[in-house]
This record gives structure tokens, sequence and C-alpha cells, in this order.
């Protein structure tokens, strides 16, 4: 048994090396406007992995842009307001959207289906309303927002300049990382069993002494926690923050993002929004047909939706089958005194 | 605020109400059949705009005839729906509510292509008024929203209660495996379900579009509307839609008009909210389905 326990972990260390190599090496093969497209890559991932864990406890919230924005606007707003310095605000900005989440829970997660998503459409929308609010003006700026967010600051010691998104994609590559690693914690824990257990079979999870409506609590607030940092990153980053930055829109990415991918799997919504990003910048910008990309992202929904309803994750183990399959017929083929045994 | 201010806010109440009785009555109708949400409804009022905008603004077809076109052709877009996405994801509702995201982007998309992502002003088809009390003014235009919302809705009531098909339509939204069961087809049900309901929003943007000057997005606050007023009314309740129209026009009017928009949109969200928390049913919705 010990080697089988080592064997997975082995490979993760095979993996892992040439892929951190890559994510290091990545930046430098890319140009200035490329790597501002990969810093903002590197937030979405933390933005759909943050979603997907709410999603494990079978919920799919309309207002998760909006918590986002919530991350963004209060680490703005600290940074800018208070005076706080930036790492700081950052955290704040977290874990506003985690504390705002944890009062709509209240309401929210009295509902189920397609009343939450329905119910956390209408939270998030009114949240969006009074950032917009002329009353509120003075504070979140109103329809334009808010602009000359102070920046990540410098680290002189080592001459280290955010301005640069190269620097700030390592920024974010490392919040990132540990915010993945601590998702990942999350989901293969106890806790994690027991949303899959909420999703699945709730009643019973609920009989056996589970607190459904804690657990689903616990979800959303983390996730939300997760979504505000992700919102942090992006503020201090952009530098402005507005009420349209974080609407329907970007909710309808999120979603096209966690579905084309699919959401079984810890890598799905990974791959899905990666995928998409490459495919947008490659061959809409090389098309140079920006105004038709949310046609292009419908059309790649409802395609998804329909003839590959659990997303490009299932698709792995379908090529990992092939190839197994092929490993296997050439492993028969190649003995011909084996090829006329009956196949095992 | 004075009487005459009182009653030019219950006149533009009553027209808000109509439009938002249209819209909402289509979107019920098509949960009440098909058990999907249709997030793309606002667009499809949006088509229903922008076929006036280019059949009567364009090319100058009289405008009774262009809100017709727009009624068959936004028709025409939920047979698509149904026959494209609703009919393949019959077995997964969800999976329905997506591909209708996608379908709105689309739609936004081939209007931002079409007429230009700008406002576009239609000319009103008549410039008369009536005005009674000295001051208070209802513009013809508002009349023929309120005019045909009160046929239209009349003729559905009378369809869906004396005609045969009308029949099979609220046995498929009691239950669709017994209507079944009764011979009833499924398939016709669900095209007829799409094409009434995308084209009450087809009309219903047809008819406004030289109020509300039409935008390839204006479908977002529609659909937001659309979802207060059916959650209010009770999810699937056809007379429950109508009521919680008038309801909310009546809320969001006079709070617009006394105190700003913002804040009529955030009261119409609470209101949401809270009868979602309170009685998840609706406020006039006795059962799941009608």
């Amino acid at each position: 048994m010990p080697e089988r326990a080592a064997s997975p972990k082995l490979y993760w260390a095979i993996g892992a090396v040439p892929l951190a190599a890559g994510l290091i090496v990545l930046p430098h093969l890319l140009s200035f406007s490329q790597q501002e497209i990969l810093v903002l890559l590197t937030i979405n991932v933390l933005l759909v992995c943050s979603y997907r864990l709410l999603t494990l406890t079978g919920e799919w919230s309309l207002a998760h842009a909006v918590i986002m924005g919530i991350g963004a606007y209060s680490s703005a707003l600290a940074a800018k307001q208070l005076g706080l310095p930036v790492p700081l605000s950052m955290l704040v900005g977290a874990g506003a959207a985690g504390f705002i989440a944890f009062l709509l829970s209240f309401p929210l997660l009295r509902m189920k289906g397609f009343y939450f998503l329905i119910g956390s459409f209408a939270a998030g929308e009114i949240i969006r309303l009074i950032w917009k609010w002329s009353e509120l003006t003075w504070l979140f700026g109103g329809p334009k927002g808010i602009k000359l967010i102070p920046p990540f600051p410098d680290i002189e010691v080592f001459s280290i300049d955010f301005y640069d998104p190269a620097n700030y994609y390592y920024l974010c590559l490392i919040v990132v990382t540990i915010s993945l690693v601590i998702l990942y914690r999350i989901e293969h824990s106890r806790i994690g069993l027991t949303f899959h257990a909420i999703h699945w079979q709730d009643k019973l999870a609920q009989s056996v002494g589970v607190n459904t409506f804690r657990y689903r609590m616990l979800a959303f607030v983390v996730s939300a926690f997760f979504a505000g940092l992700a919102g942090a990153l992006y503020a201090h980053y952009v530098g402005t923050v507005n009420p349209n930055r974080f609407g329907v829109e970007e909710m309808v990415y999120i979603l096209i993002w966690a579905i084309v991918g699919g959401t079984a799997t810890f890598y799905g919504p990974i791959l899905g929004v990666v995928v998409l990003t490459v495919l947008n910048e490659v061959v809409l910008r090389a098309l140079n047909i920006d105004q038709m990309r949310p046609m292009l992202y419908g059309a790649i929904l409802i395609v998804s939706i329909l003839f590959l309803p659990q997303g490009l994750e299932s698709v792995v183990p379908k090529i990992k089958g092939w190839l197994a399959q092929r490993r296997q017929k050439r492993a028969i083929a190649k003995p011909p005194s084996e090829a006329e045994q009956p196949a095992k | 605020m004075t009487v005459e201010l009182l009653l030019q806010t219950i006149v533009n109440a009553t027209y808000a109400a109509s439009y938002m009785a249209l819209i909402a009555v289509g979107l019920v109708l098509i949960f009440g059949v098909m058990g999907v949400i249709n997030f793309a409804h606002g667009e499809l009022y949006m088509a229903g705009a922008y076929v006036i905008v280019a059949l009567y603004a364009g090319s100058g077809v009289p405008f009774f005839l262009a809100v017709f076109a727009g009624l068959i052709f936004v028709g025409l877009l939920g047979l698509l729906m149904e026959y494209g996405l609703f009919r393949p994801l019959r077995e997964n509702p969800l999976g329905g509510l997506i591909a209708s995201i996608g379908f709105l982007l689309i739609l936004q998309t081939v209007a931002v292509l079409g007429f230009g992502i700008r406002m576009r002003h239609v000319p009103p088809a008549t410039q008369d008024t009536i005005v009674f009390m000295d001051g208070v003014v209802l513009t013809y235009q508002r009349l023929y929203v309120i005019v045909a919302t009160v046929i239209l809705l009349t003729a559905l009531w009378l369809f869906l209660r004396k005609s045969k098909f009308g029949w099979a339509l609220r046995a498929c939204a009691q239950d669709r495996e017994a209507a079944a069961l009764q011979g009833i087809s499924i398939n016709q049900t669900a095209r007829l379900a799409m094409f009434i309901g995308a084209a009450l929003a087809g009309v219903a943007g047809a008819l406004t579009a030289p109020l509300v000057a039409p935008t390839p997005f204006m479908g977002h606050a529609v659909i937001i509307t659309a979802f207060i007023i059916i959650i209010v009314g009770g999810i699937g309740s056809l007379g429950g839609a109508v009521l919680a129209a008038i309801l909310y026009a009546f809320v969001y009017t006079f709070v617009t008009t006394i105190y700003d928009g913002t804040l009529a949109n955030i009261v119409g969200l609470l209101l949401m909210l809270i009868v979602l928390i309170v009685k998840p049913t609706g406020l006039f919705g006795a059962k799941e389905r009608a």
C-alpha cells in the first residue's frame, strides 16, 4: 500500500516541476499586452475556482461577479480613503466580500435551485444599484466608479516594480497558487466531502446530523472570500473599478468558463478559463472581430451544453482511455504468440 | 403631490403595467409549459423593438403592420429556441436556462452588428394625445400599448380556457407526463407555448419602441423587471403575473416620481427578495405551477 499512496504524489511532483517552470518562464515569452492578459487570466482562474467551491453544494449563484466587485471596491476604498497599505487592504477586501456573503446567506440560503439563482441575481443587482446610486456617489463614485486606486507598492530593496505586468503576474501567481491549494485542501477534507453530501443527498446528510445550512453558508462565505481576493487583485492592477465591470456580462463569462470546463473536477474550470481565454485572444484578435466576442461566447456556451454537457474535463478521461486502449492493443499486437489468446 | 401629478402618475403606471404584464405573462407561460426560465426573454423584447426600427423607422412600413411583423418574427425566434435549445435539453432545466443565456448573447451581438451600439430613436406613430383634467396627458402611443395588452391578454385567456389547444397547454403545465398519456403532443404544446410567449414579448417591444429608444442592451432591465414580477406573482401563475405587474408598475412609477429611479429599482428588487424569503410561491400563486 505505501507504494500506491506514494505513486500519485510522485506523479504530482514530476508534473509540478515543469508546470511551475513553465508558469515562471511564460511572461518572458509574451508581448506586453499579452502579459496584461496573462495577469487577468491568473485572476480569473482564482475567480472561477472559487465559484466552483460553491457549486460543490449544488447551488449556482448569479452574484459571484458582484461579490468579486465587493472585494475590489472594499480594497480600493480601504487603500484610498483609509490609507491602508495595499497588501492589507486586499485582505480587507476579501474579508468584506466574505462578510457580505455571510449576511446574504441568511436570506439567500433559505432558497434552492431556481429560487436561489434568481434570489442571488436580485441581491447582486441591488448591490450594483447601490454602487450606482447618486446619493452615495461620494463613497462609490456612482456609475463612473472609483479611479486612481493606489497600486501595489514597489519593493525597493529588490527594485521590483509592480507597474510591470510580468512582476504583477508573479504576485498574482503566488497569491492564486496559495488560494488554490487552500481551496483544494478544503474540497478534499471532511468539509468538502460534506459539501458533496449536501449536493447529492441533502436530506440524508441532515438525518445523520449535518447542519446543512451552516455548511452551505461556509461554502458561500469561503467562495466569496476568494472571489473578493480576486477582485482586490484586479482593482489594484487596473487602478479603476466601476459597477458595470461586475455586471451580468462578467457573471455570464464566469458561468461559461465553469460550464465549458466542467465543474466535476478541480481542474475543469481552470481548463475552461484557460482554453477560452487563449481561444479568445488568439483567434478573435487574429480575425480582428472583437465585436463578435459575445456571440462566439454564446455559441460556445450553447454548443458545449448541447454536445459536451460534462465540459472539457470529460474529454480528459476519454483521451486517457483512448491512449490506454491503444497501448493495450499494441501490447497485444506485438508478441504474436499472445495475440491468439483472448483479450483480458 | 398635487391631484394632477397623482393622476398623471396613475396614467403612467397603467401604461407601465401593460407592457410589463405582456412580457411577464409570456415568461410565465414558457416556464409553465417548458419548465425553463427563459433568460433571453428581455432580448426577445429587444428583437421586437428592432423590427420596428428596421421596418417602420427604416423602410416606412405602416406602424401596425410592422408591429404584426414583429409579433410573427419574434414568435418564430421563440420556435427556433424551442427547437434548437429547449427540446434537446428537456431533461435538463438548468441546461435550458444556461443555453438561453447563450442565445441572449447571440441576439445582442446580432443587434449590435446590424444596427450599431447606439440608441435608435423611433418617431411615434402619432403625435395625438388625450388631455383631461387640464394637464393629465395620455399619448396615443401609450394608449395603443394599454389597449393592445387588454386585447391580447383577453384573447390569451379565452384561448387557454375555451380552446382545445389551450386545454392541452394547461394540462402540460400541470403534469407533462400525464398530459402525454392522454394523447397530447408535448412537442406541439411546447411549440405553441414558445411561440405565444415569445410573440407577446415581441409585441411589447414593438409597441413600446417609439417610447423607449431601443438599444441592443435594453433587454437587461426588462428581464430584471420580468423576474421581479414573476417571483412576486408566483412562478407559473398567469393571473398572478398580471396582478404583480400592476402592483410592481405602481410601486415603481410612484417611487420614481417621488424619489428617483435607482431607488425604485432597489425597492423593486427588495420586494422580490422579501417575497422569495417569506412566501416563495408568490403573493398570488397558490401552487408551484398553474
